[in-house]
């Protein structure tokens, strides 16, 4: 049988997920730690403590700054050694707190018991305001706060639940391990969520590069109604919000549109975990797992990791950078950002620490355009990057950009990646359409 | 520590260059060399290797002293102008006559427009129009070239002189009907154009080599079969249709199919990046404009052979039709306040 | 034959008439009624289209600055007071006069001053790093050194050396339009008035951390001391948010704060060399 994937571009990096065979153990706890208060998508929390305050582990210290924007309570137990900027992994000062770590006392409400709970009792208001409570965010990346995804705006229905666990990615396998390893919890909380929603539907679309991670959910989502695990053929960028949706239902959100246009909400499986942890075991989002890899580390692992843990530590715990060792990648290679500053502090949807060589990763020289159409044919939104780039470069193009729909593009990479003549076309994309998008915000709405 | 490297995503590149692309397309026209080569003997063996190096060095020449910018030899697409300028002329060519047409089609064609990627016309298809407009004797002359390694000897005397053709054009223009003329060369059934044929430009001796590279290239996704796969369907559809009505003047399909240079201009000409359209849409249009024109030109112009002219015409088309062809978009567009 | 040739004269004659008569009527329908002065003044103007009036170019600012019969904020910053005058003649008024201004450079993190911590891989273009990352040098505020400026510079008045890294205008081809400055993602480039010959004093840094982090990127960074705010009579030195500023209003050029400054991060441009004073490198932008 053909398996299922979606249908416009994409492309197939070598999957290298080397880090797969590695089970999931704890970082040990850091002497300090610094808890980001931008690490969610919207506005930045707003600090609760000050400095000298003790805190314990699952405790309030940060209140959200607007409607889109996620609490955030402590990973650690210990003292507040200060509220202030801090270097972020790309060098920009960001508010911090940082907390002298001491022991581990947790908050006596939290179940930190390995018992399963399968029995729902909270209605859908509670579930919702368990996770804003529990500071919950989208884990697949872009760390949109999970409690405003589950309330659909006015006037939309959502009709389906997709758990996204496709991890298209190469490297990463953060999600593949906590599939394999805790699957029921994750349809747990798949079914919460769909309690939530208020829908009856929920696939979970796993690449078929992931056999394991497959049989595991599909053995567990047995027992529950409604939830089908779908594999997919392996193809980037499989993740996307927008082409998992194309993939699984064969529906496409409209270009400005959102996701629940097409009735989808996309959710991350390990949002889907933390979801679970929130609402059964009052446990809000403190940690996450994160893999450490790359071809030139000794050994490759996935940490289970405590939000506020430096780079530097994860390395270290993996057995620490080797020579040729050249750029550090938070995230995967496709999507990743490059790390600066190896002393700033992981976040909640940080999935990778990501290391390669200068072979793998410097950019060749770039060469003219032979107009091969490739990055074209890679585009996973129909864009034309060669043309992106062209009025990009040239500057004053933006009515002829908004026209090509730059709008659009969901800065995959994929151009750069497939481009025989190594011309930087996301490089030179982003910011106009940064720009545009810019423009077309100040415009009067009709 | 040693200083990290720090960019913009992706981190990763594919394995695919400007250079790798550019050998595949050497690759595939290996079958096509190889038999001109045994045909033809040491005669092809001169004309490749006096185009190749004419081109490389007319380019190496032209960005080091003219330009003055890096060269761009290494890219290899100079080596393919000159593989296909050789392919696309007789085999008795003289040497100069190489010579011109390879700095025609580098120095003219490619390199005023500002090297690879820039020109608008294919650069080995310059050089061979050039020649031909300039050279018309010499350029159609399908004398065999005399001796050595020739391993299909026999069978080839029977052909020498024309291509099959122009056989049919001239026998048309003297008053003759098709079937009297086909009665005179029982030679013209299609397994022998298919395999091997004598008369032509060097390259077009043997079908099932260009279709071997044709397979190459489409496994290898350096080229997608739109074009060819087009060129070579409207064709046979339009001289299918004209043969039905009148098959005394009108030749058939097969036989335009596996003559002359719509194989090798189909599947190593018109599919050049560069002068084609990059967009489905676009291929189409195109390719369906080579097909139409080169048909006319067979069947009412007053050269035998069409396909150069074709694809030179078409891609004049080509800046229009990437302006007008859009890929299909992601999501149809709603108003979302 | 002489009948082929005469039938040929005739129909070419008739179709010449034909599309004369065509062009003269698409030229009467489409015609745009335009005031002549727009010519006079563009044809004044310099035509370089360098936007730095902030119009989109020379002809843009001719049409705005004859509708609005030159009354209002116009000035071509590149043509100075001497093209305005002629502008404004043209239409019978007077010039206002600005004072001619430059562009300046407010960093000087060179490579041996500012240590290189990483090496940046993406496209060369300041605004594509500046979007990315803190930059390849410890310090987040100052010159990234990838050339924006100098590509939309109409005047080939910036350069960037390549071994120090940072940008470098020449204040001779500099005409004061400003293009750099609004270009600058970090707005390191500042424009000041040229100053008698060219004189001037300005701190050469936009470093807006604590004085020991600034330290720690760069030797050569104001670390916000305040010692050039208390030496200076004119009261034209404040410093704000960690970061000394000159007010070019009420400097006089006495050039005190530039032998206060610990770390030499104010700049006394094209004044002659004082023998006493300790050598300055990259002060003299030539």
């Amino acid at each position: 049988m053909k398996l299922k994937t979606f249908k416009m571009g994409g492309v197939h990096p070598d999957d290298s997920k080397i880090s797969s065979g590695a089970a999931i153990e704890e970082l040990p706890l850091p002497q300090t730690a610094y808890i980001s208060m931008a690490q969610h998508l919207g506005a930045p929390a707003v600090p609760a403590v000050q400095k000298g305050d003790s805190v314990k582990v699952g405790q309030l210290i940060a209140t959200a700054g607007g409607f889109v924007s996620a609490v955030i309570r402590s990973p650690f137990s210990g003292t507040v050694k200060a509220v202030e900027p801090r270097a972020d992994l790309a060098g920009n000062m960001v508010p911090h707190i940082i907390i002298d770590v001491e022991g581990d006392e947790w908050l006596p409400e939290i179940d930190r018991t390995p018992d399963i709970r399968r029995e729902i009792t909270a209605t859908p208001g509670e579930i919702l305001a368990k996770i804003q409570d529990a500071g919950v965010v989208g884990l697949g990346g872009a760390a949109f706060p999970t409690h405003v995804k589950l309330a659909p705006p006015k006037g939309k229905t959502a009709e389906c639940l997709i758990l996204n666990g496709t991890e298209c990615e190469p490297f990463l396998t953060s999600d593949d391990r906590i599939m394999r390893e805790r699957p029921e919890e994750i349809i747990l909380g798949a079914v919460i969520m769909m309690k939530a929603l208020g829908v009856d539907k929920c696939y979970v679309g796993i690449e078929e590069n992931k056999p394991e991670a497959i049989a595991a959910m599909k053995g567990a989502a047995a027992g529950y109604a409604g939830v089908k695990v779908v594999p997919l053929r392996k193809k980037y960028p499989q993740g996307g919000e927008k082409q998992l949706i194309d993939a699984i239902i064969r529906r496409r959100v409209p270009s400005m549109g959102l996701p629940i246009d097409t009735g989808a909400v996309v959710q991350n499986v390990g949002t889907s975990l933390a979801v679970y942890e929130a609402v059964q075991k009052n446990k809000p989002l403190i940690d996450n797992t994160i893999t450490v890899t790359g071809k030139c580390l000794g050994s490759q692992r996935n940490f289970k990791t405590r939000v506020g843990c430096t780079y530097a530590q994860l390395l270290e715990a993996a057995g620490g950078a080797p020579e040729n060792a050249a750029k550090f990648i938070s995230g995967g290679p496709m999507m990743g950002k490059a790390i600066v500053n190896l002393e700033a502090a992981t976040q909640k949807a940080t999935s990778a620490l990501l290391v390669l060589t200068e072979e793998e990763t410097l950019r060749k020289p770039e060469s003219n355009c032979i107009r091969c159409g490739k990055c074209a044919d890679a585009c996973p939104m129909g864009l034309q990057p060669f043309l992106l780039s062209k009025y990009a470069r040239a500057g004053k193009h933006q009515d002829e950009l908004e026209e090509e729909k730059v709008f659009d593009c969901i800065e995959c990479g994929c151009c750069l990646y497939t481009c025989p003549a190594n011309i930087p076309l996301l490089d030179v994309i982003r910011p106009a359409k940064a720009e545009v998008i810019k423009i077309m915000r100040s415009r009067p709405k009709q | 520590m040693k200083q990290t490297i720090v960019s913009p995503s992706p981190h990763l590149h594919s394995s695919l260059s400007t250079r790798s692309l550019m050998r595949d397309v050497i690759i595939a026209l290996a079958p096509a060399m190889i038999v001109s080569v045994l045909f033809y003997g040491w005669r092809a063996l001169m004309l490749l290797a006096v185009c190749t190096a004419t081109c490389v060095l007319a380019e190496w020449f032209i960005t080091k002293f003219m330009l003055k910018r890096p060269d761009t030899v290494g890219d290899l697409s100079a080596v393919v102008t000159g593989i296909l300028l050789a392919l696309n002329i007789p085999p008795a060519s003289p040497w100069w006559l190489a010579v011109v047409g390879s700095i025609v089609a580098i120095g003219i064609a490619k390199m005023t427009f500002g090297g690879l990627g820039q020109n608008i016309f294919n650069p080995a298809l310059v050089g061979r129009v050039f020649l031909l407009v300039s050279f018309p004797v010499l350029m159609t002359d399908w004398a065999l070239p005399g001796g050595s390694w020739n391993l299909f000897g026999p069978s080839v005397d029977a052909y020498s002189g024309a291509t099959p053709l122009g056989i049919a054009k001239e026998g048309l223009l003297n008053g003759m009907t098709l079937p009297e003329i086909f009665a005179q060369h029982p030679e013209f059934t299609w397994k022998e154009m298919f395999y091997i044929k004598a008369g032509g430009s060097t390259g077009e001796i043997s079908a099932l080599a260009l279709i071997i590279g044709f397979t190459y290239l489409v496994c290898r996704r350096v080229i997608k079969v739109t074009i060819p796969l087009t060129i070579v369907a409207t064709v046979a559809v339009i001289t299918a249709i004209f043969s039905a009505v009148n098959p005394d003047v009108y030749t058939g399909p097969l036989f335009n199919i596996f003559n002359g240079g719509l194989l090798l201009g189909a599947i190593f000409m018109a599919t050049d990046y560069v002068t084609s359209p990059m967009t489905t849409k676009g291929q189409i249009i195109f390719a369906v404009g080579i097909g139409i024109i080169t048909v006319a030109i067979r069947y009412f112009g007053s050269y035998p052979e069409g396909v150069s002219f074709a694809i030179l015409i078409m891609n004049c088309t080509v800046p229009l039709l990437n302006k007008y062809c859009k890929p299909a978009r992601f999501g149809k567009e709603v108003k979302n306040g | 034959m002489t009948t082929t040739i005469l039938y040929t004269v005739l129909c070419l004659v008739a179709l010449g008439l034909l599309f004369a008569v065509v062009l003269y009527l698409v030229a009467q329908k489409f015609k745009v009624e335009e005031d002549p002065r727009i010519d006079t003044v563009e044809s004044l103007l310099p035509g370089a289209n360098c936007g730095g009036c902030g119009n989109a170019g020379c002809r843009a600012f001719a049409e705005k600055f004859v509708k609005a019969d030159g009354e209002g904020d116009f000035f071509c910053p590149v043509g100075g007071n001497e093209t305005m005058k002629k502008i404004a003649g043209a239409l019978g008024k007077e010039a206002v006069e600005k004072v001619p201004m430059a562009a300046i450079v407010r960093c000087q993190g060179t490579a041996d001053k500012c240590a290189r911590t990483n090496r940046y891989d993406g496209y060369a273009s300041c605004k594509v790093a500046a979007a990315l990352y803190s930059g390849e040098t410890g310090c987040r505020w100052g010159c990234i050194g990838l050339g924006d400026c100098l590509e939309v510079c109409q005047f080939g008045g910036i350069r960037i050396d390549p071994r120090s890294g940072v940008a470098d205008i020449n204040a001779d081809m500099c005409t004061g339009c400003g293009s750099c400055a609004k270009v600058c993602p970090r707005g390191v480039i500042e424009m000041r008035p040229k100053g008698p010959k060219g004189r001037r004093v300005f701190v050469s840094c936009v470093n807006r951390d604590k004085g020991a982090l600034t330290r720690k990127a760069c030797t050569i960074g104001c670390i916000g001391c305040g010692k050039c705010e208390k030496v200076c009579p004119f009261g034209a030195v404040h410093v704000e948010n960690n970061v000394a500023y000159i007010d070019f209003t009420k400097c006089k050029l006495c050039r005190k704060c530039v032998d206060e400054c610990p770390t030499h991060a104010i700049v006394a441009a094209n004044f002659p060399p004082k023998p006493q004073q300790v050598a300055q490198p990259n002060t003299e932008k030539q």
